[in-house]
């Protein structure tokens, strides 16, 4: 058997070390679902695996807090999903078809135009929330899908990720494609988004998990209770702090659980794409 | 019938920069004609604007009795092989040689049978269902051809196609190109740098420099009779030999020896190929060789006669050394070049 390096020990030590600190926050949260929740309050996180992980799943999933009955883990997550995805897709959408006319169209202000997309990753949601807020509002859009996701997915990232990629595509191609007789609308769906493969994977990850986890903006515009997303309805369960009711951590800490998983399952899904579509392309 | 006609052909950019002087001429039916010359030359730029690739500033371009000035590149019914081939990564072998019939809007079967039909001709047929990034450079090359000629347009345009494969490999594929254009007997316009390419290939040569055509004419009037010094000295490998010298009473001289009768008088340049130097030990011309190269066949004698640096190119049973070597040459086979511009006189 090969001696193992002193390196090669240290690295793996390293590495240990990270996972661990990345996941134990995760394993408690994971304990705690399993555990009543007046021992919760009485000891705090243990090492004990208790008996509470059906009952906290259903509770969480499938019983309704609040006053309407109608914010369910399950309606939650289907929210999640609709915001994720909806921000995802349309944010690449956007990116790719903006970064599609900079880089392929002779515009007469094309670098200019790009450049003020640019400038707005100066500017995030937060810095401009409240007049968002009244421009969806005067629209009334509020407690709408459309409301949650059309004003976020103008983006300046995947526009200037697809636009680098673009500019990577050989000349050739594109003369080659012009005289095989694709128009414009052609090669962008024939040639360019078939090549963009990996790169739309990348910015579906990317922005799947940044739309899923967006809370500020989700609770400005939502307010009815239907339209809550997991990440602003785990915080929901949690506040019913008063007087000698104990919160349900047992089932806020469940929805946590199922808040973490699906952006997993889409990164485990998409990893080996997202590795080739932000080092390599197929070109 | 002239299947493609440049008149007054000219491209300006728009900073100024004049990439091809106004040119006159035409590529008969079926013709191979190759555009050969330095890189920067206008080569490129004039096939591309055949193509449509690039706008035609001045003058009139016909394909095939049609003029195609403002015609778009698809409509022009011409095909084209890239340099880096230009083949859709993602697409299968079949699809690649396909997608210009599919987007002219072929029935399905028709396609089909046209690219088998191509794939056949090529010898495409085990790879049909292969992505390109499977294939060898070769292999690639056949499927740029094939999407070329699977179109069956009026005109072939090359560009540079061979210049990315490997010497033996680019031998072989020169071969299948010029068989494959003799037996479809479409008209083609190849452009490439490698003269040897342009002299084995070609029906007609035009050879450019500068933004200007330097010369027209067949493989063997391009070697035997150039136009320019310029010509000259591109066309053939090793280079012909140019001297100055002078000619005086209807004689010209070369270091001393007499080379030729001529009718022209003054300083002029004289052009000899290497092969129409000959040893001759009663030859007027002495040569001082200071390196001999060994090539099986022949030898390449390098050095000097006078000031000017010659090559010449002897078999292999004469026995070379280094030093000084007394020459004669072929009757009839020196050109004289203006001293001045360059122009053959």
């Amino acid at each position: 058997m090969r001696k193992p390096k002193l390196s090669t020990v240290t690295d793996h030590a390293v590495l240990i070390a990270g996972s661990l600190f990345m996941m134990l926050p995760l394993l408690m949260i994971l304990q705690m679902t399993t555990i009543p929740d007046t021992e919760i309050i009485q000891t705090g996180p243990t090492l004990q695996i208790g008996d509470q992980f059906d009952d906290n799943l259903e509770k969480a999933m499938l019983q309704a807090s609040g006053f309407s009955g109608e914010n369910t883990g399950m309606s939650m997550l289907k929210n999640s999903f609709i915001l994720g995805i909806g921000f995802a897709v349309g944010k690449i959408v956007i990116g790719m078809t903006a970064a599609y006319a900079i880089v392929y169209f002779r515009l007469r202000f094309a670098t200019l135009a790009f450049w003020l997309i640019f400038t707005t990753l100066l500017l995030p949601l937060e810095v401009r929330i409240l007049p968002s807020y009244e421009v969806v509002q005067r629209l009334g859009m509020l407690n709408t899908y459309q409301g949650l996701i059309i004003p976020l997915i103008a983006s300046a990232t995947a526009t200037f990720f697809f636009r680098q990629f673009f500019r990577s595509v050989p000349e050739e191609l594109v003369e080659a494609a012009r005289i095989d007789g694709a128009g414009p609308v052609k090669f962008f769906v024939d040639i360019l988004v078939p090549l963009s493969k990996t790169m739309i994977a990348a910015m579906f990850i990317i922005m799947f998990v940044y739309g899923w986890n967006q809370y500020l903006w989700p609770t400005m515009i939502t307010t009815d209770e239907d339209m809550y997303t997991l990440v602003r309805g785990i915080k929901q369960i949690v506040q019913v702090l008063e007087g000698a009711v104990v919160p349900e951590f047992g089932r806020s800490n469940m929805l946590a659980v199922v808040a973490v998983i699906p952006p997993v399952l889409v990164v485990v899904f998409f990893q080996s794409w997202f590795v080739k579509g932000l080092t390599e392309s197929d070109k | 019938m002239a299947q493609v006609r440049f008149s007054n052909i000219g491209k300006t950019y728009p900073n100024g920069f004049e990439a091809l002087k106004p040119t006159d001429f035409e590529i008969q039916q079926g013709e191979f004609a190759v555009l050969v010359g330095p890189s920067g030359c206008g080569k490129s730029t004039l096939l591309r604007m055949v193509a449509g690739l690039e706008e035609i500033t001045s003058g009139e371009l016909s394909i095939a009795g049609r003029i195609v000035n403002a015609i778009d590149p698809a409509d022009r019914d011409i095909a084209m092989v890239f340099q880096n081939y230009a083949l859709y990564p993602h697409m299968s072998v079949r699809k690649n040689i396909g997608y210009g019939l599919k987007n002219r809007g072929l029935p399905k079967t028709e396609i089909a049978r046209k690219v088998d039909e191509a794939a056949a001709l090529l010898n495409l047929g085990d790879h049909l269902d292969s992505k390109p990034s499977q294939l060898s450079g070769g292999q690639r090359q056949r499927v740029a051809m094939g999407r070329a000629i699977v179109r069956d347009p009026a005109l072939f345009l090359f560009d540079e196609p061979l210049s990315n494969l490997d010497a033996k490999l680019r031998h072989q594929m020169r071969i299948e190109i010029k068989a494959l254009q003799r037996r479809l007997g479409v008209t083609s316009v190849y452009v490439t740098h490698d003269q040897v390419e342009a002299m084995t290939m070609a029906d007609r040569i035009i050879v450019m420099n500068a933004g200007r055509i330097e010369q027209i004419g067949t493989p063997a009037e391009v070697y035997h009779e150039p136009a320019s010094t310029f010509v000259a000295s591109f066309m053939g490998a090793p280079p012909m030999n140019l001297m100055r010298t002078r000619a005086e009473a209807g004689q010209l001289h070369l270091n001393g020896g007499a080379l030729c009768e001529t009718e022209h008088e003054g300083e002029v340049v004289v052009g000899v190929r290497p092969e129409d130097f000959l040893p001759d030990p009663d030859g007027a011309i002495s040569m001082q060789v200071d390196i001999v190269e060994e090539l099986g066949g022949h030898r390449l004698l390098h050095g000097q006669i006078g000031d000017d640096t010659v090559t010449v190119h002897v078999s292999n049973e004469f026995a070379a050394e280094t030093g000084p070597l007394d020459l004669s040459v072929k009757p009839g086979a020196v050109c004289v070049f203006d001293a001045e511009e360059g122009h053959r006189i």
